[in-house]
């Protein structure tokens, strides 16, 4: 067993694990926190698959501005003086058989898919090539994807803010 | 059996969309929904990445795993807004209590 295979069972119980508490903690803010680490284990695994660059996107965009901005939403839609904040669960039962069938079938189909997996080159940066892709092959998703952000954020803080009682004299 | 290939993490990625989907069906809280739909988008980025590596596409897959991380962050902003919308009307965000359109 080599450092490599250590790391990545490490990371994918990491990821697994917290995952699982997740979904099935009472607690909304446990459920946030534990959600921080899944996406750190997701980072490592994007490290192990020799992606510097998605890795430290993943740190900086995931943990650094969408877990910040759910806790933000679980703070704000909650009574300040309600210490406890919990969730309950509806349709646990049916859930527990289609989720398993489902991930049963997933399963089955990995382990007899005949994948043919290419010798991977020595990981090396992936920067320099990932920044020419993004200017050249996809320049066009690039550039939608940015307007895309921008029209969704000015979209969020329109819907979210208060309504002004007298905006229409304005 | 323990040499870590493409099939392990295809696994992680199976257990994770799976734990995902199952948050979104059951949870009530909207908040945790938007979390389950976390873990499913970061499942389908592992198996980009992962076939990234593994399979003749080159960079391909980082490019398009790139794409969802920002598809990610601009679903989360404005499923937020919506959310806190939703708080402000019903004084609650459990998704099986609100069943009307409009107050």
């Amino acid at each position: 067993m080599s450092l490599f295979d250590i790391f990545f069972y490490l990371f994918a119980l990491l990821t697994v694990i917290s995952a699982f508490f997740v979904v099935s903690v009472k607690n909304v803010v446990h459920s946030g926190f534990y959600l921080l680490f899944t996406l750190f284990g997701v980072a490592g695994l994007y490290v192990l698959l020799g992606a510097d660059f998605v890795a430290v996107t993943q740190v900086m965009v995931y943990i650094g501005g969408i877990l910040i901005l759910l806790l933000f939403g679980v703070m704000l839609t909650n009574k300040i003086t309600n210490v406890e904040i919990k969730s309950g669960a509806t349709n646990v039962l049916p859930a527990i058989v289609v989720i398993g069938t489902f991930a049963g079938a997933l399963v089955s189909i990995i382990t007899r898919t005949n994948w043919s997996e290419s010798p991977s080159p020595a990981p090396q940066t992936t920067i320099g090539a990932l920044g020419k892709l993004l200017i050249t092959d996809y320049v066009l998703i690039f550039e939608l994807l940015a307007i895309l952000l921008l029209v969704a954020l000015i979209g969020a803080t329109s819907i979210a803010r208060k309504k002004n009682e007298n905006a229409s004299e304005v | 059996m323990l040499q870590v290939g493409l099939n392990h993490f295809l696994f992680v990625s199976a257990i994770l969309f799976s734990l995902g989907l199952f948050a979104v069906i059951t949870r009530k809280n909207a908040i945790l929904v938007l979390m389950g739909v976390e873990l499913i988008l970061n499942a389908a980025n592992i198996n980009f990445v992962a076939f990234a590596k593994y399979g003749t596409g080159g960079l391909h897959g980082q490019v398009v795993s790139l794409f969802v991380i920002v598809l990610a962050a601009a679903e989360a902003a404005i499923a937020l807004a919506i959310v806190l919308n939703i708080y402000k009307l019903f004084t609650n965000v459990n998704v099986d209590e609100i069943d009307n359109l409009k107050e």
